[in-house]
């Protein structure tokens, strides 16, 4: 039988993904370049029983999914810069009280309003760091439609199975354009339940590590009772400052995702077997780095490149072997230089890291591109 | 590897990301082409400077934007000043004659007729130009066939309105031949 294909925007496929992975509950405030997400679910969610709130802002957005996770629901929201700002103490309540939840950010021209139709890849450090105090972070940046159909759904098994929120970042051109989509069947792709309570209600503690980095978490409305707080909690939920508790506590939130580096992180690698200059790039940028790598190559320079797929947390690892063994990097990214830090610091001076920076609007043309890898001596 | 460039330029809501959706639908999806369609526009809604781009290739497509424009539509004298610089030697330029009158000089055939006023008045209603440029882009480019192409105009359109356009892109199929003969 053949499977069901569809042409489709990055935005739209966006929000198919999320109900393959069974999201049904979203909320959200309308914001260029996201809208689509929102447009497809107030239409799709209705009809399996799902729920859809437009929400009075961005904050509350938020807070409505953490809310509705502890429910039980499987949640998404979607914003853009501006709205990613607003949801950041609320991103960081979900982090400290450990609440599954997908927020979907496509990346527009910033700081502030910005540039609100314009392509941008200047929201990669504040998922990470847009909310204050240590906390772990998971970052995707799909490149294609099909791609960010598959990571939506990455990410939604991402959220349970660590029990913290996991961002989805695309910037806008591959939000906003449309290439054909071929869905999987149901099955086909994994979609990984949220970790129930195995003890009764009276014995249940919300923060039990005897079960682990990741304990389980009940659903509201089933019996079980517990309490949720921004404040540094103990097994119970309830706050406290006990000072050796407080610390594991911060230590193991930050541990589930850095323990487990090598089952989250994801990446391409392209023609670097030989290569002597590599590109690291991600997003829609990586599909210019692919057009350069290939012109390279037909010239005679053996060029590479390294796709992020997953850009936090960093793949660190994959990015210091490499520095031992190239000649140069390239980091073309439409922002003034975040991706291009990440480098320098895991190359360790071992390779120079020559960047190219766009924040006019434009994409980062394999020209460009190009012409810098024929830089790295 | 084949890749072709199509770019479609006007005003805002003239519906020319509409026309290069259902270009690049058709190649994607009824002509079993790959296909990328992308768009830049300003903020407003309507009006400025606006342009949808079209990518059909045999194999996989990496950069989704246009790099040497193959054919071009330009349905405003502003966009037709702003988007014909990359248009490739040998490549073809679509343009309404009656609003595009100060033509670019360049290596490459230029093919003019009254796009809007051939849907006002041939078609029955204006707001149908974008697809009447679109049958003309078909006919002109030969990348997708006049079968397949019609099939994603009428997948794309609400049912009421399935004659009006499959009259439109008719039409304009017609013309550009007619025009490019």
């Amino acid at each position: 039988m053949s499977k069901k294909v569809a042409f489709l925007q990055g935005n739209e496929a966006a929000a198919h993904g999320a109900l393959y992975a069974g999201c049904n509950f979203f909320a959200g405030y309308p914001i260029t370049p996201s809208t689509e997400v929102s447009e497809v679910l107030s239409a799709e969610l209705p009809k399996i029983g799902g729920k859809f709130m437009q929400m009075e802002d961005e904050i509350a957005a938020m807070a409505a999914i953490l809310g509705a996770s502890l429910t039980g629901a499987k949640v998404l929201t979607s914003t853009s810069g501006p709205g990613l700002s607003l949801k950041q103490e609320l991103i960081g309540y979900g982090c400290i009280a450990e609440i599954p939840c997908v927020v979907y950010n496509v990346m527009r021209g910033g700081p502030s309003t910005g540039m609100p139709t314009g392509p941008s890849q200047s929201d990669v450090m504040c998922a990470k760091w847009g909310t204050h105090g240590d906390h772990p972070a998971i970052c995707l940046v799909p490149a294609s439609v099909q791609e960010t159909y598959e990571e939506i759904i990455r990410a939604f098994n991402l959220s349970e199975k660590y029990r913290t929120p996991v961002m989805v970042m695309p910037d806008e051109i591959v939000a906003h354009m449309r290439e054909r989509v071929v869905f999987p069947e149901q099955g086909e792709i994994g979609v990984v339940p949220r970790k129930s309570p195995t003890v009764p209600p009276e014995q249940y503690k919300p923060y039990d590590t005897s079960f682990g980095d990741v304990p389980p978490l009940a659903a509201f409305g089933s019996g079980y009772k517990f309490h949720v707080t921004g404040l540094n909690k103990a097994a119970d939920g309830f706050p406290t400052t006990k000072a050796s508790l407080v610390q594991a506590e911060e230590e193991r939130q930050v541990r589930k995702v850095d323990a487990n580096v090598d089952d989250i992180v994801t990446f391409e690698e392209y023609m670097l077997d030989d290569a002597e200059v590599v590109v690291v790039a991600y997003g829609s940028t990586s599909r210019s780095a692919r057009y350069a790598v290939n012109v390279a190559r037909e010239q005679g320079i053996k060029a590479g490149m390294f796709r992020i797929k997953t850009f936090w947390p960093f793949p660190d690892k994959q990015i210091k072997a490499l520095a031992g063994k190239v000649k140069g990097f390239v980091i073309p990214e439409m922002n003034l230089g975040m991706c291009s830090l990440e480098i320098e610091r895991c190359a360790q001076g071992k390779a120079p890291v020559l960047g190219i920076f766009r924040v006019d609007g434009e994409p980062i043309n394999p020209d460009q591109i190009l012409d810098k890898i024929k830089e790295v001596k | 590897m084949s890749r072709y460039e199509l770019r479609f330029s006007g005003a805002g809501g003239q519906g020319l990301i509409t026309a290069g959706i259902i270009m690049a639908k058709a190649a994607s999806i009824y002509e079993g082409k790959q296909a990328v369609q992308s768009q830049s526009y300003g903020p407003e809604a309507r009006g400025g400077a606006s342009k949808s781009e079209v990518i059909i290739s045999d194999g996989p497509i990496d950069y989704p934007k246009a790099t040497s424009v193959d054919a071009l539509l330009a349905m405003t004298q502003e966009a037709c000043d702003k988007y014909t610089h990359d248009l490739k030697s040998g490549g073809i330029l679509l343009v309404d004659s009656d609003l595009v009158t100060n033509l670019p000089k360049g290596n490459f055939k230029i093919v003019s007729f009254p796009i809007i006023n051939t849907a006002k008045n041939d078609v029955g209603r204006e707001i149908v130009a974008n697809i009447v440029a679109l049958g003309a882009m078909v006919a002109l480019t030969g990348q997708v066939s006049r079968e397949n192409a019609e099939k994603a105009v009428l997948s794309s359109v609400p049912e009421a309105f399935i004659e009006l356009n499959r009259k439109a892109f008719s039409i304009g199929y017609e013309k550009a031949m007619a025009a490019n003969a």
